[in-house]
């Protein structure tokens, strides 16, 4: 549906968006995820024929974006960082507008601005002007605005910047609903949201893609050593030599210590399950056992590898430049 | 047509939803009265002083009072129209609107026509006021009609190029003041571009007068229809139109 090939965007000297390549299945979610600054406005606003890219090639909808930008405006809907509103209009009158130049039927208009206003909650708004709705609901109509002409492609810019926890959980669940019938392009610089809404994941970082996978994969592909972290109660002094002495551990670390209940952190190496080792010798040293669970490396710790120069990143090279 | 329509529609809600278009136009007709009732006591007086000692010509209305009358217009659209258009597209950009026209299957040619249009139709409605007193004119006298039509023809001309700089300016920046200033001191020095004409020889004479905005109105405010004058208007608007389809563009390119 979406199809980016090669893209690259400089302004003079400053390069903002370097040879990114990706493509996002009919149907799909796709996660922008990177740093502030990384290229995923200005390669968004070249998709949606905001910006011409100064190399490479988009195809959104069947349709190039820069040999036939009316064509894939029109199958696209474009929700920027701040939404698009004329203040001194409201909100009904504005989805007319944009309903409008968006090429909505004059018969259908009346019936879309309703179906719009319903799906995203701002019926009750209608007759509000846009200079007073508060963030949310600016978001909301700003929303409403990029699904009036019922578009095929979906490009939203950080749909839940700046909004408190309720509405970003009604915005997720609100694209979560569009998914299928719209295919999505959402950036962010919040990983939770992707894990809970995305498909699929596109890492950037100074302009360059530096992978793409599920979500899950990300996650799973980055632990290249397995870590457990182990929590006893009454243990003695050699509690870690005890431990590190356990077949399969590398490292043990001592990470908190609270009223003789001390933590710990176990490495393994990779495909040892060594949790019934672990937990035979706590026991069998008299020693209580208050927790022992994996610990996974976040979405948050693969972004900052990924994203860090100076820390290598396992397996994350194959996919960085495809 | 349809787009550009809607986007002269929205121009012309937004003049109306904020205050400037009652701003402009009333402040435009309180000037325009006063101008109106100095030169009618003028011209009453002067007839009435013609008709006691009896001179051999009588006052014209037309010649005497609509023609200083509407040329007065003419400076007062040079202070009002750069506040009309400073907002067409810095606002726009401020504001972020912009991305949405731009992403909205429009060409530039229609956005552009639809906020030319737009701002027109709010400058001829504030010459729409001026009739109210020409029909006066009307009730108690016996002005010609046809020099009227030919005045007001050359001032929406005029209005139409002053619109189309205007807009090109607003489209070079962000601050909606800057658009302003520039615009109004763009205006100002096509107006007394004759000035130097005068000191520096028979060529720059000719090539002021001909690039000056004024002086092409002189005709029409005559009465007279010059293709020569209709030409100047004419091409000027369109490459006005011309040059902010260009910046509109390359603003694009540079990001």
């Amino acid at each position: 549906m979406i199809e980016v090939q090669h893209l690259t965007k400089r302004y003079g000297r400053l390069t903002a968006v370097e040879d990114v390549t990706f493509r996002v299945e009919p149907g799909e979610i796709l996660g922008f995820l990177g740093p502030n600054g990384a290229g995923k406005t200005t390669t968004m606003r070249i998709l949606t024929g905001y910006l011409p890219a100064t190399e490479g090639k988009a195809i959104v909808a069947g349709f190039d974006v820069f040999d036939q930008p009316i064509e894939a405006k029109r199958r696209t809907g474009y929700l920027p960082e701040t939404p698009p509103l004329y203040p001194d209009m409201k909100v009904a009158e504005y989805l007319g507008f944009v309903a409008k130049v968006k090429g909505v039927p004059s018969a259908e208009r009346r019936e879309r601005i309703r179906a719009v206003m319903e799906r995203t909650r701002i019926a009750d708004m209608a007759g509000r002007l846009c200079s007073q709705l508060s963030k949310g609901y600016r978001q909301r109509v700003g929303l409403a605005q990029a699904l009036i002409h019922n578009p095929d492609v979906l490009i939203l810019d950080e749909p839940t910047a700046g909004l408190d926890p309720k509405q970003i959980i009604e915005t997720r669940e609100l694209i979560k609903e569009l998914k299928g019938d719209h295919t999505i392009i959402l950036s962010t610089h919040i990983l939770p949201e992707v894990s809970q809404t995305c498909q699929r994941v596109v890492i950037i970082n100074k302009g360059r893609v530096v992978a793409v996978d599920t979500p899950d994969n990300l996650t799973a592909r980055l632990r290249g050593s397995e870590t457990m972290y182990l929590q006893v109660d009454a243990a003695g002094a050699d509690a870690g030599v005890t431990l590190g002495r356990v077949a399969g551990v590398t490292r043990v670390a001592e990470s908190d210590r609270r009223d003789g209940v001390v933590g710990y952190e176990v490495e393994t190496e990779r495909g040892y399950d060594v949790r019934r080792d672990l937990a035979r010798a706590v026991v069998s040293s008299g020693w209580g056992l208050l927790e022992l669970r994996p610990m996974r490396m976040s979405l948050e710790e693969i972004f900052l590898s990924l994203t860090t120069e100076e820390l290598p990143t396992p397996g994350g090279e194959e996919t960085a430049h495809e | 047509m349809s787009n550009i329509l809607a986007i002269a529609q929205k121009e012309l809600k937004s003049y109306f939803a904020s205050p400037i278009a009652y701003v402009v136009i009333g402040l435009f007709a309180l000037l325009y009265g006063y101008f109106y009732v100095a030169i009618l006591s003028y011209f009453v007086r002067q007839s009435m002083q013609l008709r006691q000692f009896g001179g051999p010509q009588s006052m014209n209305i037309n010649q005497d009072m609509i023609r200083p009358l509407l040329q007065n217009v003419t400076v007062l659209v040079l202070f009002f129209l750069p506040m009309v258009t400073m907002r067409t597209y810095s606002e726009e950009k401020r504001s972020g609107t912009i991305e949405l026209l731009l992403t909205s299957p429009l060409t530039d040619f229609q956005i552009i026509m639809g906020k030319f249009i737009g701002a027109l139709t709010l400058y001829a409605i504030m010459l729409g006021v001026t009739l109210i007193h020409t029909g006066v004119l009307f009730v108690y006298g016996n002005p010609e009609w046809k020099p009227l039509m030919t005045s007001y023809l050359g001032l929406l001309l005029l209005g139409g190029c002053f619109i189309s700089v205007g807009l090109l300016i607003s489209s070079l920046t962000k601050n909606q003041i800057v658009a302003g200033m520039v615009t109004f001191a763009v205006f100002l020095f096509l107006w007394v571009i004759t000035w130097i004409g005068s000191f520096s020889g028979p060529t720059m004479n000719e090539l002021t007068t001909y690039l000056s905005i004024i002086d092409h109105f002189e005709d029409f405010a005559k009465g007279v229809i010059d293709t020569t004058h209709l030409i100047y208007y004419v091409s000027f608007i369109t490459f006005g139109l011309f040059l902010t389809a260009k910046a509109v563009d390359s603003e694009r390119w540079r990001g």
